[in-house]
């Protein structure tokens, strides 16, 4: 850790981004990027840990939902703007955006809404079977998207209010990125209120430590399982349109590439703790970053590398995770 | 789906060569005598290609089956481990003058496979090791994640392979130009391997990692080191994978990381699911019905009618395991088990029964 940060500072060696007290932008720009990654990563995996700390669901569907959601997202945006290829980011107004994320965050939560209630309901406390069904079914829906859209990437762009640019520390950076953390910030905040200060989020948190007990005090939780997960699927699809946006497209594979952030962040985190979401985002988002801009040049593909040993020390350390609890 | 339904006639996978006589082996026996008679009538595609895949799906899929029904660890790395040891093949055995990427060390192709061995089973160890303080659901989600990282270490190591992968890689004399050959030597490798998984079930380190599987505290406080088990039966299993993985090289005679992304790996757990997890036949024959309808469903009459074409494999794929994991957990061997089953009791009906159902009938 303090090598790592030593080498950051001063050393740096045959960087691209170079050491930093020599060159602060480069070091502000890094820390940024990975900040607003780790607020994306956060709004998928907060969804996938959420169903899981209360229903004990993988849902390996994660990513077919994120990935659903982008593309409703990219047809409701191509028909609201009228042009099919080419959009310009300055033809997508705020409401083209933002209409677009909430319809397709009420879509796929209705979809994973009724995913639950028809095949993971009645086998609750079965994860492997309920883990296999899910990737079953993000084995068919992958194939029915490719199907349906191509293998051609799609278009899915920010609104053109944030396509600008601002200076930071003597660099250019990109105001979507500022954002979509933003974005993350707010359902962030909206989910702790959620938890915290609500009925039902209390019911959640009481259903995390203990659902027999909560069952036994007369409350619905079949209710609130149902609730949580159209919950944790509008995340996957809010997370789904902010990074379809970031990526300007929306193209196959992406699903899986997401499913493994997720599950990434949730085992350095804890599975089903949404702090442990916060951490695990955080560092792995700051390890996308910081990797390939501070490994000698000629090494940056090793910074794969580094991700795993990020997985590797913690789970060596912590086998649940930083906040996660022994089953 | 739990492996540690130890219950179930299913775990009777975990007793050793009790019997030698019995229906199941037998069974086993006669399917094996017919793969090795197999190119005496099988077409050439049959043998060298469908058939050929089907084992070594089948070996591959059988190191998932051992560490799902012996250790209760569904492990999704092995595909990725059978690619490691791929690559280390393709690396080895390719020549320096050859247009290829990769490091071409030009060895002697069978070096080359001791040396796939032994860097598979070294690195199956240390994943192992990491992963074997979890189980369960955790077991199969960080077996995942070592997927995916297999996959983007080889394709952005550009020294090892790159995305572009290593290509012209030849078999040894004994198997160039000789599918037959290395069909039957797949199938030797594949009673070879079944007939070592079910020995080592009756040995006190497979009795142990059974004890594991079922109460892993309890094992734990009889002294037995239940890291160290699991982490041993998640390296035997990536040694048996790596078998899979550098007779598919040869195969294939080229590899590259796409080869052992998410959508590979997820398909050898489906050959797996749809065997049986619990049984080791199971292996062989869900990697049969896959490699069956993966070239075969478009021959099939009328399916073209309903949107069946072979772009869509993947759903149907899909849609069976969906279909399998809602009826019966245990696959195919599964299915089987209960027939044959319900079948003996119409044959024989028990004693205790027949007396009840008098006595009633009596009242």
């Amino acid at each position: 850790m303090a090598a790592a940060a030593l080498w950051i500072l001063v050393l740096a060696r045959n960087t691209s981004a170079g050491p930093a007290i020599r060159e602060p932008g480069e070091f502000a720009v890094t820390l940024l990027n990975g900040v607003t990654f780790a607020g994306l990563l956060f709004v998928v995996a907060s969804g996938f840990t959420l169903i899981f700390g209360l229903m004990r669901t993988v849902n390996m569907a994660h990513g077919s939902l994120f990935l659903g959601a982008a593309y409703i997202a990219h047809e409701i945006q191509t028909n609201m703007v009228g042009k099919d290829a080419n959009i310009d980011a300055r033809d997508v107004s705020l409401l083209a955006w933002m209409l677009p994320l909430l319809a397709a965050g009420a879509v796929v939560a209705l979809l994973g809404l009724v995913m639950q209630q028809l095949l993971l309901r009645w086998n609750q406390g079965q994860d492997l079977r309920q883990a296999l069904i899910t990737l079953a079914i993000s084995v068919i829906a992958a194939d029915q998207m490719l199907a349906q859209f191509g293998g051609v990437a799609q278009p899915l762009k920010w609104p053109g209010t944030v396509t600008r640019f601002f200076e930071i520390v003597g660099e250019r950076y990109a105001l979507s990125r500022l954002f979509m953390l933003g974005v993350a910030l707010l359902v962030g905040v909206l989910l702790w209120l959620w938890l915290n200060r609500t009925r039902m989020g209390m019911v959640i948190r009481a259903g995390v430590d203990d659902p027999e007990m909560v069952r036994s005090l007369g409350i619905n939780i079949t209710v609130v399982f149902a609730v949580t997960f159209a919950v944790g699927s509008f995340l996957a699809g809010v997370g789904g349109v902010l990074g379809g946006s970031f990526a300007g497209s929306v193209a196959p594979g992406v699903d899986g590439a997401w499913l493994l952030n997720s599950l990434v962040v949730v085992i350095i985190g804890g599975l089903g703790s949404v702090k442990g979401a916060v951490a695990g985002s955080l560092l792995y988002g700051m390890v996308v970053a910081f990797s390939p801009a501070y490994l000698p040049a000629g090494y940056t593909y090793y910074s794969v590398i580094c991700t795993f040993a990020l997985l590797a020390v913690v789970l060596a350390v912590r086998p649940n995770g930083l906040y996660g609890r022994a089953e | 789906m739990s492996p540690t339904g130890a219950a179930t006639p299913l775990a009777a996978a975990g007793r050793p060569l009790e019997g030698l006589v019995s229906v199941r082996n037998v069974t086993v026996a006669a399917a094996a005598v017919l793969a090795l008679l197999l190119p005496l009538f099988g077409s050439e595609f049959l043998v060298g290609f469908v058939m050929t895949r089907a084992m070594i799906l089948g070996i591959a899929a059988a190191s998932i089956v051992f560490l799902a029904a012996y250790g209760g660890m569904i492990s999704l790395a092995q595909y990725m481990l059978a690619g490691v040891a791929g690559f280390m093949v393709g690396n080895a055995v390719v020549a320096q003058d050859a247009w290829s990427k990769g490091l071409k060390l030009g060895w002697n192709p069978w070096v080359s496979v001791l040396f796939a061995l032994c860097v598979t089973t070294a690195i199956a160890f240390i994943l192992g090791a990491l992963a074997s303080r979890t189980t369960g659901i955790y077991f199969l989600m960080i077996t995942l994640t070592y997927a995916v990282i297999g996959y983007y270490v080889f394709g952005s190591i550009t020294p090892l392979s790159g995305f572009g992968g290593i290509t012209g890689i030849d078999p040894p004399s004994l198997f160039l130009g000789h599918p037959v050959r290395m069909y039957l030597a797949l199938v030797v490798l594949s009673g070879l391997v079944y007939i070592a998984f079910r020995v080592l079930a009756a040995t006190p380190f497979g009795l142990a990692l059974q004890g594991i599987r079922d109460d892993p505290v309890r094992m734990a406080s009889l002294g037995f080191n239940v890291s160290l088990h699991r982490a041993l039966a998640f390296t035997l299993a990536g040694a048996t994978a790596a078998l899979a993985g550098i007779f598919n090289v040869w195969w294939n005679g080229q590899i590259d990381p796409t080869s052992i992304s998410v959508g590979p790996t997820l398909d050898l757990l489906i050959v797996a699911v749809i065997g049986g997890t619990l049984s080791l036949e199971g292996a062989w024959l869900g990697a049969f019905v896959f490699v069956v309808a993966n070239n075969y469903l478009r021959d099939l009459p009328f399916v073209d009618l309903i949107g069946i074409t072979e772009a869509r494999f993947n759903t149907v794929v899909g849609v069976l395991v969906l279909l399998i994991m809602i009826l019966s957990p245990d696959g195919l061997a599964g299915i089987i088990e209960r027939i044959s089953r319900r079948l003996r009791r119409l044959v024989a009906p028990l004693p205790g029964t027949a007396t009840a159902a008098s006595k009633a009938a009596a009242q």
